[in-house]
């Protein structure tokens, strides 16, 4: 297989102006004043090759110099030094509808679109239907852009994008927009594109998604490859660099426990994805310790579809104590009564040691199940609660309000 | 995967123009979409539409009629299309420069955002004003046939001569300032005034015959002739209004040469304009 995109040495320097004169005036004036700058490299010295029909995560804290890296590789940066080359043709999901024009039309903005990625009109025109199925856009579509929602608008850009047959997808963190049902097409869409063969460059913080969906991982930190190669491997080097404890102590990850599968009982034993408020849950999860744990913490955490931490707890905060033997164990956590009443959730499974600096296994985005509020009752939370009414023997309430 | 569509994104092919003319040419749909879109987005919501641009010079010839005719009478016979003749193709140039100097600046969104060729950009300034000097020159036209105003001879054929000069110049400069602009936004508004200063210098309302008996005598008129823009005009009011006296007395081979002059003087801008272009367009997207 060859290879999509050919990095060589790509450095890129920006230059931190601490004030920007544009004017002939304010150039002749402050002449020398207009020339400080401080420089600042946002890439230094970073090269791999990625091979055609793979799917590569690019990870990195923010400012480490991914989105800067696939502006460079989609052409809109040059580099400072360094050679870049690219085999076939690219799309960029780097800010969607980028292209769009918000007095024209959906309908001419996909023309547009698609004449920027250098698609000619007849090829468009076949693919119109698909294009205006795909964003759910409905009669909206002849309508000026400007009129169109922040969701609408994300979809449209997504679905000329993909639309397009690109030969290379970049993909900027919009997976993180739209609603869950467009997330998990968009996502379905991408995984089309991987059986495919088409050659896909993922930058995204959800690092579960680069393990899952890539089969080679770049890790960035500040400006400089820190790692490259296996995605499990690539990511577990950015946990280490990342995790800190909330005293500032670093955290190491060392993966020496697997968690093949998390599962979600329900009341009836079964597995579920779905459930009601006051009902019990069970989380099962699978272990395989590759050697003897002493004195591990089990936690469990729960994260709504909005990221907020909902819920969390382990066995250090539970007093409790247990030890892991070499092997497959089984991990189970009981629920008796589930609080939230509507939305998603993710449910992430974890074994670390008792002082929270070694992390042996993290699930990321094993558990995701969806409760469902069949009662009318207002509020976010469901709590068990009783009313009761009885008569209460009448007391001189007279006395009282006569004062 | 067919190697042709390898391309190397870090040495700028400067030098390369005919590959660069190419890969334009590959992205030819772009620009006929952004000409469009610059054609609508100017006519947004507005009822009448690109008609907008056809009242212009019918509101011209009306006033000028008006005024020429009946309050200031012996002055240049038949001033509005005199007028006219010579304004349209300093109509085309002027929008078109102020337009494309801007172009760049005014599409930073979808420069940080999508790659493309970015001479496109300019370019498709060039074209919208095109499509309006179109419309009005047909409005000139249809005028020139309805009054029956007799200006059908061999000059017309220096028209597309001369409008395909005037779009070299145009894209010499449009590429150059476009992307000088980024740089320095005070070119913007120096064009302005230069353009102001340009537009009395060429002969558009005056008659060039005022200024050879003028400036013949110190021997400058060769000067004069020196602005690019002269030898256009001057050939549009010899194709379309057509009556020597006003104008020079002059052969056919005459405005050729002078055309000939410009389009070379356009081709070394086109050359020297790309060349500014491919240099200061790597750092469009983090400079704008």
């Amino acid at each position: 297989m060859g290879t999509a995109v050919e990095l060589v040495g790509v450095s890129k320097r920006f230059k931190l102006y601490h004030e920007r004169y544009h004017t002939l005036k304010e150039r002749l004036i402050f002449f020398k004043r207009s020339l400080s700058y401080e420089e600042f490299w946002a890439l230094d010295d970073v090269s791999f090759d990625i091979s055609q029909g793979s799917t590569f995560g690019l990870i990195g804290a923010n400012g480490s110099g991914k989105t800067t890296l696939l502006k460079i590789i989609a052409g809109i940066l040059r580099p400072t030094s360094g050679e870049v080359g690219v085999n076939g043709r690219i799309a960029a999901l780097l800010e969607l509808g980028a292209g769009f024009h918000p007095d024209l039309t959906g309908r001419e903005n996909i023309y547009l679109n698609a004449s920027v990625l250098g698609l000619g009109k007849k090829e468009v025109d076949k693919k119109l239907d698909s294009i205006v199925d795909f964003a759910e856009l409905g009669a909206f579509i002849d309508n000026p852009v400007r009129n169109y929602s922040s969701g609408m608008y994300v979809r449209l850009g997504f679905a000329v994008a993909v639309h397009l047959d690109p030969d290379i997808l970049l993909v900027d963190e919009v997976l993180a927009v739209g609603d869950e049902a467009f997330q998990e097409k968009c996502l379905a869409r991408i995984r089309e594109f991987q059986r495919e063969g088409r050659t896909i460059i993922l930058v995204t913080h959800a690092v579960d998604q680069v393990r899952e969906m890539c089969d080679h991982a770049v890790f960035l930190d500040h400006g400089r490859m820190a790692g490259e190669g296996d995605p499990s491997e690539v990511v577990r080097g950015y946990r280490n660099r990342l995790s800190t404890t909330p005293t500032g102590e670093k955290v190491s990850v060392i993966g020496n426990v697997d968690i093949p599968a998390v599962r979600l009982l329900g009341p009836d034993g079964a597995v579920s994805e779905t459930f009601h408020p006051g009902e019990s849950m069970v989380v099962e999860a699978d272990l395989d310790a590759h050697e003897r744990i002493e004195d591990p913490v089990f936690s469990v955490n729960i994260h709504d579809s909005a990221g907020r931490h909902v819920f969390g707890t382990n066995t250090h905060l539970r007093h409790m104590k247990s030890s892991l033997d070499p092997g497959p164990s089984r991990l189970r956590i009981t629920f008796p009564v589930l609080a939230m009443k509507e939305g998603r959730f993710r449910l992430t499974v974890g074994v670390h040691s008792r002082d929270g600096l070694t992390i042996f296994a993290t699930t990321d985005a094993a558990g995701r199940f969806e409760m469902r509020s069949d009662s009318g009752e207002p509020g976010s939370l469901y709590m068990p609660c009783n009313f009761t009414v009885e008569q209460v023997a009448e007391t001189r309430r007279g006395v009282v309000d006569g004062g | 995967m067919e190697s042709a569509a390898r391309e190397a994104r870090t040495k700028p092919i400067a030098s390369d123009v005919v590959g660069r003319a190419r890969r334009l040419y590959r992205y030819r749909e772009l620009l006929l979409n952004l000409v469009r879109r610059e054609i609508r987005g100017r006519y947004r919501a507005s009822a009448l539409g690109f008609l907008w641009s056809m009242l212009t010079p019918i509101l011209y010839l009306v006033v000028f009629y008006v005024v020429f005719n009946i309050f200031l009478r012996g002055g240049i016979p038949y001033f509005p299309v005199f007028l006219l003749s010579g304004l349209l193709p300093w109509t085309l140039f002027a929008s078109a420069l102020s337009a494309g100097t801007s172009s760049v600046v005014g599409n930073a969104p979808l420069l940080k955002k999508v790659f493309f060729p970015r001479e496109v950009l300019p370019l498709a300034s060039i074209g919208a004003a095109l499509f309006h000097f179109v419309l009005q020159m047909g409005v000139l036209i249809g005028f020139l046939l309805i009054f029956r105003y007799e200006f059908v001879d061999r000059h017309l054929l220096l028209v597309p001569v001369a409008l395909f000069v005037e779009l070299l110049l145009l894209a010499g400069l449009t590429l150059m300032l476009s992307a000088i602009t980024v740089y320095l936004r005070d070119v913007q508004h120096f064009l302005e005034l230069a353009l102001l200063a340009w537009f009395w210098l060429t002969p558009i309302i005056y008659p060039i015959v005022l200024v050879f008996e003028k400036l013949s005598v110190r021997g400058m008129f060769g000067l004069y002739l020196l602005n690019p823009m002269t030898p256009i005009v001057l050939t549009f009011q010899r194709a379309f209004y057509g009556r020597v006296p006003p104008l020079l007395d002059v052969s056919f081979s005459w405005y050729l040469e002078k055309l000939a002059y410009v389009g070379l003087a356009g081709i070394v801008l086109v050359f020297l304009g790309q060349m500014v272009f491919v240099r200061l367009e790597g750092n469009f997207a983090e400079e704008i």
